[in-house]
């Protein structure tokens, strides 16, 4: 048995610890806003945060989250996290989604970003790629995440 | 930002078309009833097409039922049932946003739903399910509208029994119908009352400059879910007991086992079956069905497999470009014929050969089915672009008739084309697996679910293509005579769509967007040679190499003989282009080409290109960093008819030419060794990331034609755009996908 944190609840699972944690999350606990894109940390879909920190789930094992916190795109966008909500609002100001599918990693690494700026600071636009240089969007939102994110960030000043 | 639509130009475009359309497009029907639904609970107008199908056999057309597309709850809410898949290309908002205009509902209690292989949900000009080739607005435009009136006419018709007063006297606005005397019903108090109508034979379609919803910029009906980890897609499904299957397929299409160890596999912890089952082309596979994903997985890593390769062919790609270079030199199908005999005279020529690769689609949704099986019945959940072709795939996989198979079509991931196979690959492997299963004791509904990698593997990707052309031209650019070939395996040749595809042993999808708006002399030779490699459409087909083909070449012409691009274009399209000629020079226009001074080292490009009777131009800026052509900003024109939703046109254009923009980066091949595909995931097969993206602007051509589709046509002529600009900077022409400066 394994004891995990997501969202802030505990749970403990019978799954073995070298389980990926996005399985533990989409199979186990039934939470599918968190996607799978790739299964190798190339894509950025599975994107989650743990202790705050943006990671890709297909490819951490459920042991690397023992006495960690998990967060994922539930929770990020329920309105209670101050970054996650702007961010939130700004994807649909700008309609960002088309397939929709990347999204949730996008909103996953978006947060993270601006989570990790100093306070006030306003990220430029070659920040803004580099943070989000890891998701993949095939079908091509790339001009609306960029506005979208600088959108939160000013948002958030 | 959003396109530059003129405001007022709008309506009175739309004045043009209506005036046009509305008499002829308004088919009188026979009357009838809706059926009343007992124990429908909320549900107003009609929840079940089949029932309303089966008991009403009369003139009226399943594709024409407000029953089967229009719901509307005493709350108010009107949920559209749209007859498309959605896979971002928006149509979950169009064709509401369609159906919402004529009803006059209040947008903002519309909802969509998917609709299924129900006969109600086929195309109505193509009679069947079908979502590609950009037609979903195009083709469905005239439907939606007459549905949304219809419901509109019976849910007067209501008001008016309620009130007992004329029909004549009520209007309707935003969800509600209006009395004389001030009055109002809510569509929602109305709607029961209006199911129990008979549907109206002729309706009038409103007069364009009353239209709130058409034309108007929305915002998408699932941006909310998607933005938030709520959308199911097909890959959330989950049933009762459902069990999920990975699949071992064979590493050279077509080959069969030769021994299968499987004995660490069924010990692995949540493990129920390991299935031997026959898959796509003859080829046999090892599914092991186990409680996750995971656990699948692992398990089909320790299968201790032998494959049978003999009797397959094993595709080398070096081998095949030879071969495809012996085969352009031999006599082929004749597409187009003219005479040659100026290609030995002409003062000017040009001779060119172009390489473009095998593609992958690799939506970021990986493929996955679920199928539920029972006596006489199944059901199957995927995101599919041909529900019905799927649903027969099913019935004669399990020994079913078609009507005892059900297909919800699931939001999917991305799609591009690869949802929409002949063979319906990834359905009929899925419920093979269901079927083995059930046979194997496991009465569950199973979900098989790729891999990235076999997603990368599995084939049916975007045909390798050669072209050749020999071109004779004047010293003003005058085009004399243009040989041409065309090397490449033909998409629907031995499949349900050949016979209206292919032609002379020529498939269309091959040849569409050759000569194109320029009436060059040509001769146009198709080779499709049979390889053991499937093969399929891939968003905007043919056009995927034909445009890069035409638009560098016309481009590469200009400059020999000091012409500019545009005025050359503008030149050859004389006036019978005027939707080329408008998209271009709008695209001229905002992106200050001729006038604007680029700094150093950066070089203007351009290419223009209809494709499903959209025409797309970009004008691009570009220059070489390191080796490396970089885009770095693109300029739209768009010329696709009357618009419906801005918003959408824009994001199509723009997510096309990120497409576009993926096959010309390096490492955006799918190349294959002794019969082996070599790529796996994206570290190795290479798409399009945010640092790639340019700055991009749409502006959209206001007109009053009937629209037409924008899924695909924003993808050919950015690649082809990108390497003009190149080939300006270094002065060598760009004659392969993905780009190589070398």
């Amino acid at each position: 048995m394994s004891a995990l944190n997501v969202n802030g609840r505990d749970h403990t699972v019978d799954t073995d610890p070298g389980t990926p944690i996005l399985w533990v999350l989409r199979d186990t606990l039934g939470m599918t806003g968190t996607k799978f894109g790739c299964g190798a940390a190339q894509c950025g879909a599975c994107t989650v945060h743990l202790d705050g920190e943006a990671i890709r789930s297909c490819v951490t094992p459920l042991s690397a989250a023992e006495g960690r916190k998990i967060t994922t795109i539930e929770a990020t966008t329920d309105g209670a996290d101050t970054v996650g909500a702007a961010v939130h609002a700004a994807w649909l100001k700008h309609d960002v989604a088309q397939c929709g599918y990347c999204q949730s990693g996008q909103i996953m690494s978006a947060t993270a970003f601006l989570k990790s700026l100093p306070r006030g600071k306003q990220p430029t636009a070659a920040e803004i790629d580099a943070a989000m240089d890891g998701n993949i969007c095939r079908c091509g939102t790339y001009a609306r995440i960029r506005a979208a994110v600088a959108d939160a960030a000013r948002a958030l000043a | 930002m959003l396109p530059d639509l003129d405001r007022l130009e709008l309506p009175r475009a739309l004045q043009h078309l209506l005036a046009r359309g509305r008499t002829d497009d308004a088919v009188p029907l026979a009357r009838r009833s809706f059926l009343k639904l007992a124990g429908a609970g909320g549900l107003a107008l009609g929840a079940f097409p089949h029932l309303a199908t089966a008991q009403s056999p009369g003139a009226l057309k399943p594709t024409q039922q407000p029953s089967a597309f229009v719901q509307i709850a005493p709350n108010g809410e009107v949920t559209v049932a749209i007859n498309r898949l959605e896979f971002g290309q928006g149509v979950q908002t169009g064709l509401p946003m369609i159906l919402a205009e004529e009803l006059d509902a209040d947008w903002s209690l519309v909802r969509s739903r998917h609709g299924s292989n129900d006969p109600a949900y086929v195309d109505p000009l193509f009679g069947i399910h079908l979502t590609g080739g950009s037609n979903s607005i195009k083709n469905s435009f005239t439907q939606y509208r007459e549905l949304g009136a219809r419901a509109r006419a019976m849910l007067l018709a209501a008001a008016a029994a309620r009130w007992k007063v004329d029909v004549t006297s009520l209007r309707t606005e935003a969800g509600t119908v209006l009395g004389p005397d001030g009055r109002k019903l809510a569509y929602g108090e109305l709607a029961e009352a209006a199911m129990a109508l008979p549907v109206p034979e002729k309706v009038t379609l409103k007069d364009p400059k009353d239209f709130r919803i058409i034309g108007r910029p929305n915002a998408r009906l699932d941006a909310r879910a998607k933005s938030s980890g709520r959308q199911d897609f097909g890959i959330d499904v989950r049933l009762p007991g459902q069990l999920t299957a990975v699949v071992a397929r064979p590493t050279v299409f077509g080959a069969r086992l030769a021994s299968v160890d499987d004995s660490a596999a069924r010990a692995i912890k949540g493990v129920k079956a390991v299935l031997r089952v026959p898959l796509d082309r003859g080829a046999e596979g090892v599914a092991v069905v186990a409680d996750g994903y995971w656990p699948a997985l692992q398990g089909r890593e320790a299968l201790k497999l032998q494959w049978d390769t003999s009797a397959v062919e094993k595709v080398d790609s070096e081998k095949q470009l030879a071969q495809y270079r012996a085969l352009a030199e031999r006599p082929g199908s004749r597409k187009f014929d003219a005479d040659m005999a100026p290609l030995t005279t002409a003062p000017r020529r040009l001779e060119a050969e172009f390489v473009f690769p095998y593609l992958a689609h690799a939506a970021m949704e990986p493929l996955n089915c679920t199928v539920a099986l029972a006596d006489g019945h199944a059901e199957v959940w995927t995101g599919s672009q041909c529900p019905g072709l799927d649903a027969a795939a099913v019935a004669r996989v399990l020994g079913l008739e078609p009507g005892q198979v059900k297909v919800h079509v699931q939001m999917a991931g991305g799609g591009f084309g690869r949802r929409f196979a002949a063979t319906s690959d990834f359905v009929v492997e899925a419920c093979e697996i269901a079927k083995a299963a059930r046979a194997a004791g496991l009465g569950v509904p199973v979900r098989t679910l790729w891999s990235r990698e076999d997603d990368m593997k599995g084939g049916y990707y975007r045909p390798m293509h050669l072209h050749r052309a020999r071109i004779g031209f004047d010293e003003r650019g005058k085009v004399l005579a243009w040989d041409h070939v065309i090397v490449g395996q033909s998409i629907t040749t031995g499949t349900v769509f050949g016979e209206f595809q292919v032609k002379n042993g020529i498939d269309a999808t091959a040849t569409e967007g050759m000569r194109g708006p320029y009436a060059v002399p040509m001769r146009l030779t198709v080779h499709h040679p049979v390889l053991n490699v499937p093969v399929l459409w891939w968003r905007s087909v043919g056009s995927t190499h034909t445009a890069f083909v035409m638009e560098t070449l016309i481009d590469e012409i200009a400059r020999s003989v000091n012409q500019d691009p545009v005025a050359y274009r503008l030149g050859l399209f004389g006036d019978k282009h005027p939707r080329h000629r408008a998209a271009l020079q709008v695209a001229i226009d905002k992106s200050g080409y001729g006038k604007q001074r680029l700094p150093t080292g950066r070089a203007w490009g351009v290419a223009v290109h209809e494709s499903f009777q959209s025409v797309v131009a970009y004008v691009v800026e570009a220059s070489v960093k390191d080796g490396q052509p970089v885009l770095h900003r693109v300029t739209a024109g768009v010329h696709c008819n009357l618009v419906v939703n801005p918003r959408s046109v824009e994001a199509q254009v723009q997510g096309a030419a990120v497409m576009g923009l993926s096959m010309c980066l390096s490492g955006a091949a799918i190349t294959l060794k002794d019969g082996v595909v070599e790529q796996s995931n994206f570290a190795d097969y290479t798409v399009a990331r945010i640092t790639d993206m340019p700055a991009f602007e749409v502006h959209i051509v206001p007109s009053a034609a009937p629209p037409t589709g924008m899924g695909e046509p924003g993808l050919p002529p950015l690649a082809p755009a990108f390497a003009n600009a190149i080939a300006r900077l270094t002065g060598k022409p760009l004659r392969q996908l993905p780009f190589n400066l070398a």
